[in-house]
């Protein structure tokens, strides 16, 4: 069907207005009903994003309402609960900190609970790396003892105890 | 590479063709979020911070150069007009926000194009790697090099939780994003396009257009990337995308092949037709000419056509774009007209030349 503005494009809307219980029907294409304001198609999907954030928030059911209030800030950079319920940014990595539990049910939202298993930065890592490494050499150790393959199972068992070591060590010298 | 050749040659290295699925997938992007710790992010962040985040990472440019013996270059938007900044986001180098916003952001971008690390952007580093075809594993390779070295001199902002901290919460994590493009023109025609996107975002994969968020996808071209950047490992992610974009250029193949053999004259006629029209139209718009393009090089990887084989597609799409256009005219100001004529006369050239 043809957009009956221009006549050249293809509908892709059908949009009924009553006004003073007139009802008029009308086919338009995108453009033509962005052009008389009927609707926009395009918008800008970033800010759509932080409003969406916003709106996520405040919508809850289950808000705090100490939260809402929004007035403590944060040390490192000033940024309010208010600032960031506005543009939906975060202001600095202590906000993370300051903000933490308030900034929970968001990411549970946002990411589902679910904790960093990515890279992670030799500098300021810590000792997650190893800690990491520990659970994951744990898993197998537990598969080789179910398979009963207990020869393997004791060599990753040492691993674990010599990791085990390593940031009992690490951790004394910080 | 000079400035003014990365400005003015419209080939970049994400358009070389013979690619791992080059016929469908144009080229594959990896980006990594990161900020410096102890900084503001950069939209709470004042001038004098910014421009320290600047010079920090200035000064890692001699540890890019030789750790990846590679040629960096340090760009300051700053000084750069508008629209050489907008040429930029064309070829894919800077993202349009990047070119909004010019005081203290900058740009390293090493020397064939591949890798571009965008200074204040919404994170103090988004650094990203693009290579031609899906070719997401060592693009990713080469965007995590970038970071350890980047990472030794600088410390990171992380957190053992939630990973690398980044300015929005949907970036936390891995602060990684790896975004396919690819050119489905066969899934459109056939109208399976809603059904597939749909597929690809059940998936947990975002599906936007030509020049990311917020965009349209003209010319049959999408960019498919991952959601998540929390929980999953960074190889998780890559193989993820991967093997859904693996189905998608699949269903594409088969689509081709099924239109070819079920409406052979059909296509061969909008092929032939589209590829008239972009060798002798004398005024063309911007939308008009992707979409042509979009066919004849669905043409060319049929075998339907092989005139103006030697034209490279992916560079015709960047060079027919408005601020392009408007950058190899010695106009000052291209009117609306003006810029179509200018579009028609560079199609006809490069589609002629060498033929």
């Amino acid at each position: 069907m043809l957009c009956d503005e221009c006549k050249s494009r293809t509908a892709c809307m059908h949009i009924i207005k009553i006004v003073n219980n007139q009802k008029t029907e009308k086919n338009l294409c995108a453009e033509c009903a962005k052009a008389a304001g009927e609707i926009s198609l395009s918008f800008d999907t970033q800010s759509y994003v932080h409003d969406f954030l916003k709106g996520i928030f405040n919508h809850g059911l289950f808000v705090d309402p100490q939260m809402l209030r929004g007035q403590e800030s944060c040390s490192e950079c000033g940024m309010t609960y208010t600032d960031f319920n506005r543009k939906g940014k975060v202001g600095c990595s202590a906000c993370y900190t300051v903000f933490g539990g308030q900034f929970e049910p968001l990411l549970k939202r946002i990411h589902g609970s679910s904790s960093h298993t990515g890279k992670i930065p030799k500098r300021n890592g810590g000792t997650l790396k190893i800690r990491q490494q520990i659970k994951k050499i744990r898993q197998q150790l537990e598969q080789y003892v179910i398979n009963e393959e207990y020869e393997k199972a004791v060599l990753l068992r040492d691993e674990i105890k010599n990791l085990e070591k390593e940031i009992g060590l690490s951790g004394k010298g910080e | 590479m000079s400035m003014e050749n990365l400005l003015d040659q419209p080939f970049v290295h994400w358009m070389s063709s013979g690619a791992q699925d080059g016929d469908i997938v144009l080229a594959s992007r990896i980006r990594l979020a990161r900020n410096l710790e102890g900084i503001p992010f950069p939209q709470r962040a004042n001038g004098e911070q910014l421009s320290q985040v600047v010079s920090q990472l200035k000064s890692s440019l001699c540890d890019l150069n030789s750790n990846e013996q590679s040629d960096y270059m340090f760009v300051d938007l700053e000084k750069l007009p508008l629209l050489e900044r907008l040429v930029l986001v064309e070829k894919h180098i800077i993202s349009p926000d990047h070119a909004r916003e010019a005081s203290n952001r900058a740009i390293l971008v090493k020397q064939d194009t591949t890798v571009s690390i965008m200074v204040n952007e919404e994170d103090h580093l988004r650094i990203q790697c693009l290579m031609p075809g899906l070719n997401l594993v060592k693009a990713f390779t080469s965007a995590n090099q970038v970071d350890d070295i980047i990472e030794n001199k600088h410390a990171l902002a992380f957190n053992e939780e939630l990973g690398y901290l980044t300015s929005c919460p949907t970036n936390l994590g891995t602060g990684l994003r790896a975004s396919v493009m690819v050119h489905l023109p066969a899934l459109v025609l056939t109208g399976q396009i809603n059904r597939i996107v749909n597929a690809v975002i059940q998936l947990g994969l975002t599906v936007r257009g030509l020049y990311g968020e917020g965009t349209e996808a003209v010319g049959n071209i999408f960019q498919i990337s991952n959601q998540l950047t929390l929980g999953f490992t960074e190889q998780e992610i890559i193989d993820n995308l991967y093997s859904v974009v693996k189905q998608v250029v699949d269903h594409e193949r088969t689509a081709r092949g099924g239109l070819y053999a079920d409406t052979t004259d059909m296509l061969v006629d909008r092929v032939w037709r589209a590829y008239g029209t972009l060798k002798y139209a004398r005024s063309i718009s911007g939308q008009e000419a992707l979409a042509l393009l979009s066919d004849v090089r669905m043409g060319y990887e049929l075998g339907i056509i092989n005139e103006g084989s030697h034209c490279n597609f992916n560079e015709l799409m960047v060079i027919t774009r408005p601020n392009f256009l408007q950058k190899m005219s010695d106009c000052p100001e291209l009117s609306g007209n003006e810029r179509k004529k200018l579009r028609a006369q560079i199609i006809r050239e490069k589609l002629t030349n060498k033929d």
